[in-house]
């Protein structure tokens, strides 16, 4: 049919209505005028003809219905109508609206928000960067490790030589540099890639070009970077003509080739990047030498993006298939060793793995968060049809269908929903950036968490709203479907009908908003516990006396014997600072992202079995290290300044390891095979935390720097003194042994510490937030119901004061009323609890999910909360004047 | 008021289109010679012709226009569409169907 014709008759009947009744009205006119005349020419009088006429057509009215009904105006007209009345309902009490209306904001927006980090940081994490939904991370593990590895330059040759059901993979792996341009030097983050990366990626620089293929290949043989649009702008000042320009960067001049377009952050969750180098100048930026031929260094982080309508599971079979053939054609190497894929949000190597449990407990607690908003202002909607039921008896009277009332509340909740919805996008857009605030700053990172408000949470936030309409309309309309017409009409003054079927309503929606919050508060309380033994925990170093900073040499053009000539002369000057008790230099600082050094080794008299290739992690450390960071040693002894090139090769292990491979012999005087050499145990170290504080105690050993020359380290120094006295000092002395060098900030072990366990700060922190919300929520709304109660009982108040009950009397009967209905609530959440709190699982540490502690503050709160909303009904309980009451 | 059963509306529905492709007609007029032709067999129930033919327009089978009747009264004019008229062979073919099977079921021994 020809719907433009049908459209406009409907528009037409719609927007022309008057014109269209008009119509009606006078084509009926003319059947009775003619059915009239026919009467009269049968020899009616006019009178009589007129009155047949009428009664042959039937009732006017009611066929200009059908035809309306027969024009499909009226479902439209309805709805619009309901919609007007809806408004014109939250108009007439914009109390009741403000706080409905607020509820739904705050519980929608929590939703939205959550939502869209989830899209922003999880499943769409890149910017720009296209064909998200088939982007897997890619990387290695080893046997019997669920964590996953980086996997080395070969083995990611060979993975993408021989994967078919790849679309394409890439290399990007995060690294770090100092930018010195003009008098201002600072830390900056970058990628190094494979040469593929803009191209696959569909990224295309604005300025320049991406890197051509073979510019991955080689040694340091392609000294060419993109930088990014922010870079640009802010370091170079956007100089269009920057493409082909040069930069030191970690002291090899690189020409800037490309600018990539604004808002690309790179493809590492959480950190903007700042600048992208070819794979082939990986020797520059790594620790650890030139490694593209090296099958065992394992280093890259890498990504694939699947064929369309692979699966993961087809992906990672194919991929098991390429790592066990490797694994047999290179078994020194690659023995107990696997490829294997993550989905994006899974991702092992960036913030999305740390920010995964976070935003899953998050995601529950926004659901819990709009469920209490529901309910809430699903009392005050019940409230209302109270004072609303005799409009609903005479809408049913005078013949509108239960379907039709149906109809018209679920209107209102939409109506409801709506602007709710429409306040909780304006949150979520305002939370976007929220995240980011939430972590500590650091130097030379810009934090990139990101929500997303795209069409994907825009559909979710229109479920979210659908469900609420359904939630918020369902429970008047329960209660309008009760309406018994004729006692409603009958007994309307009264208002007894239905009262004690409604207070159960309501204080059912009271006791499901107290016992959620009950859960979120016991939550809260666990995560504040678990972060306050994390921080207080004692990682086996001091924290707090220990102050760390770096010089960035490598930027700085220094090779590692000029490097290690400058570190001695820093070390004498700190050294002879005032307040500063010792000083020690190491590679790498516990408990930060860059990875430590590893090695396969083997041990004297140790036979591993067939499967384990033992790998160990280690740390290159200067004389008084040990003594400097506070880790004890139980045998043996520190290294010294003996302890050079010409001395003989050792090292200390710690006491995991020295029980893993010497079991209940010492160590001490033993030898140990590393990358080749041989070196001699002269110490056993107390175990301590390296990469994070949740870590198992792990074999770990270290190595004296004299004896393992490295390019860049960090000054650890114990010192009583704060980070910024020690700060002033140490750049004075580094200015004055080099004018052209600064050092990085000076940020205490503790500082440190702080830092890596910031996700579940964060975490703690929206819960606390949205816990707080809850419970506030949750007193309103018992406020609300035991308010409404006393407002019902004035006159058995009444009555029971006259009887002789005093003021404490009722004081006692109203709280007790509310504290019953809290305590229910209570038990019931704390059953829920005791079920849901396992679900934390990671983000609890040294924390039982049923401690006794987070139950029974949660109880106190929710006690104290409860009472202070049932107080002021209470109070107003005892101002009933009995003599008025009765009177009424 | 009862509604008249899909049966009964879909012939009520078959006898407007037939007589409108005669000539253009208002709605008394639709029900006076289906009575007529009828020989006072059929007679239209007003509360269900003008849904019919609000419906029908609705559905882009006729089109409505303003026109002066017999006795120069302003009077809604149907007249049938092309769409209709094919609708109504349609409809036609089906009833014809429909009666002849009735017949030979009516009819037969």
């Amino acid at each position: 049919m020809r719907w433009h014709h049908k459209f406009s008759l409907r528009l037409r009947s719609l927007f022309r209505k008057n014109k269209a009744e008009l119509d009606l009205s006078e084509e009926l006119r003319f059947h009775l005028q003619n059915q009239i005349d026919e009467f009269v020419a049968q020899g009616m009088h006019p009178q009589e003809a007129r009155r047949a006429a009428l009664k042959s057509l039937g009732g006017v009215e009611q066929i200009k219905e059908e035809c309306r009904d027969a024009r499909q105006v009226n479902f439209i007209d309805n709805f619009l109508q309901d919609i007007r009345f809806g408004l014109r309902m939250l108009r007439r009490s914009p109390g009741f609206s403000m706080l409905a209306i607020l509820c739904l904001t705050l519980g929608i927006g929590a939703n939205a928000a959550v939502f869209s980090w989830i899209e922003g940081i999880l499943f769409r994490p890149y910017p720009a960067v296209t064909h998200q939904e088939r982007l897997v991370a890619v990387g290695g593990t080893s046997r019997g490790e669920a964590r996953g590895t980086p996997l080395s330059w070969p083995d990611y040759l060979d993975l993408e030589r021989s994967c078919t059901l790849c679309e394409t993979t890439f290399v990007s792996k995060i690294t770090g540099t100092t930018l010195s341009i003009g008098d201002r030097a600072e830390r900056t983050i970058g990628s190094i890639v494979s040469a593929n990366y803009f191209d696959v990626i569909g990224v295309h620089p604005i300025l320049g070009r991406g890197f051509l293929p073979g510019e991955d290949v080689g040694q340091s043989a392609h000294p060419v970077a993109v930088i990014s649009y922010k870079l640009w702008q802010g370091r170079f000042e956007g100089d269009p003509a920057i493409v082909g320009k040069t930069q030191r960067l970690n002291g090899v001049i690189h020409t800037i080739i490309g600018v990539a377009p604004e808002g690309f952050y790179g493809t590492f969750v959480g950190w903007g990047m700042n600048f992208w180098v070819p794979a082939s100048m990986e020797d520059i930026f790594e620790a650890g030498g030139y490694k593209l031929e090296d099958r065992g260094a394992r280093w890259i982080e890498a990504y694939a993006r699947l064929k369309p309508g692979v699966t993961l599971a087809q992906a990672q079979q194919e991929f098991a298939v390429i790592s066990g053939r490797l694994e047999a054609e290179y078994p020194t190497t690659n023995r107990g060793r696997a490829i294997r894929l993550w989905p994006l949000w899974q991702t092992p190597f960036n913030n999305a793995g740390t920010l995964l449990p976070t935003l899953q407990i998050m995601l529950a607690v926004v659901v819990f968060v709009l469920v209490i908003a529901c309910a809430n202002v699903g009392n005050l909607l019940l409230v209302r049809s109270f004072a609303r039921r005799h409009e609903m008896s005479v809408r049913l009277a005078v013949g509108a269908g239960r379907a039709r009332l149906w109809k018209q509340l679920l209107t209102e909740g939409l109506v409801l929903a709506l602007f709710g919805a429409a306040g909780g996008l304006l949150v979520a857009y305002w939370c976007r950036h929220l995240l980011v605030l939430l972590f500590p700053a650091r130097a030379g990172v810009q934090m990139h968490l990101t929500g997303e408000l795209d069409w994907r949470v825009l559909a979710l936030c229109a479920g979210v709203c659908l469900l609420t309409t359904i939630l918020l309309g369902v429970v008047p309309a329960m209660q309008a479907g009760k309406i018994d017409l004729a006692n409603a009409l009958k007994m309307e003054a009264s208002g007894v009908v239905g009262g004690r079927h409604r207070a159960w309503v309501r204080s059912g929606l009271v006791l499901v908003q107290v016992s959620l919050s009950f859960i979120l508060l016991v939550a809260a309380g666990l995560l504040v516990q678990s972060l306050l033994r994390v921080r207080t925990t004692s990682p086996g170093f001091t924290t707090r006396r220990v102050e760390t900073t770096a010089v960035d040499l490598v930027s700085g053009g220094y090779d590692a014997t000029r490097a290690e000539t400058f570190r001695e002369a820093l070390l004498e000057r700190a050294r002879a600072l005032p307040g500063v008790e010792s000083a020690a230099f190491a590679r790498m600082i516990p408990l930060s992202y860059g990875s430590f050094s590893s090695s396969p080794i083997a041990v004297d008299g140790y036979e591993p079995p067939q499967e384990e290739s033992p790998t160990v992690e280690y740390n290159e450390v200067g004389p008084d290290y040990f003594v400097t960071i506070g880790i004890p040693l139980v045998a043996g002894r520190e290294f010294t300044r003996a302890d050079d090139e010409k001395a003989a090769l050792v090292c200390v292990v710690n006491e995991t390891m020295a029980a893993r491979y010497w079991q209940a012999r010492s160590p001490l005087g033993d030898r140990v095979q590393v990358k080749g050499r041989w070196l001699t145990v002269v110490g056993v170290a107390k175990d301590s935390k390296y990469s994070s504080v949740r870590e198992q105690p792990k074999p770990f050993f270290y190595v004296p720097i004299r004896q393992n020359l490295i390019a860049s380290g960090t000054l650890h120094i114990r010192t009583p003194l704060a980070p910024q006295v020690m700060a002033t000092a140490i750049a004075r002395e580094v200015r004055a042994l080099d004018g052209n060098l600064a050092p990085y900030e000076v940020i205490t072990l503790q500082e440190q510490l702080d830092r890596s366990t910031s996700p579940q700060m964060v975490a703690v922190t929206l819960v606390a937030v949205l816990g707080g919300l809850a419970l506030l929520l949750a007193a309103i709304g018992l406020y609300g119901v035991m308010s409404y109660s006393v407002s019902q009982s004035t006159r058995e108040l009444g009555l029971r004061m006259a009887l002789g009950a005093g003021a404490s009397n009722l004081l006692r009967l109203v709280l007790t009323r509310g504290l019953a209905l809290t305590g229910a609530g209570v038990l019931l959440g704390a059953a829920t609890a005791l079920l849901l709190t396992r679900l934390l699982g990671n983000l609890l540490y040294k924390v039982s999910p049923r401690d006794p502690l987070a139950f029974g503050s949660a109880f106190a709160v929710m006690i104290t909360a409860s009472l202070a909303a049932c107080f002021w009904p209470a109070w107003r309980a005892t101002r009933t004047d009995p003599a008025r009451v009765l009177r009424d | 008021m009862a509604k008249p059963t899909d049966l009964v509306q879909g012939t009520l529905d078959l006898l407007i289109l037939r007589t409108l492709e005669l000539q253009p007609m208002h709605g008394w007029g639709i029900a006076q010679r289906i009575r007529q032709v009828s020989k006072d067999v059929l007679q239209v129930n007003q509360g269900a012709l003008y849904p019919a033919l609000h419906r029908l327009e609705q559905q882009g089978w006729i089109r409505a226009k303003w026109g002066d009747s017999e006795n120069n009264r302003r009077a809604k004019y149907y007249s049938l569409t092309p769409d209709g008229t094919k609708y109504l062979r349609q409809e036609q073919a089906q009833w014809k169907r429909l009666s002849l099977a009735i017949d030979l079921v009516l009819e037969t021994p």
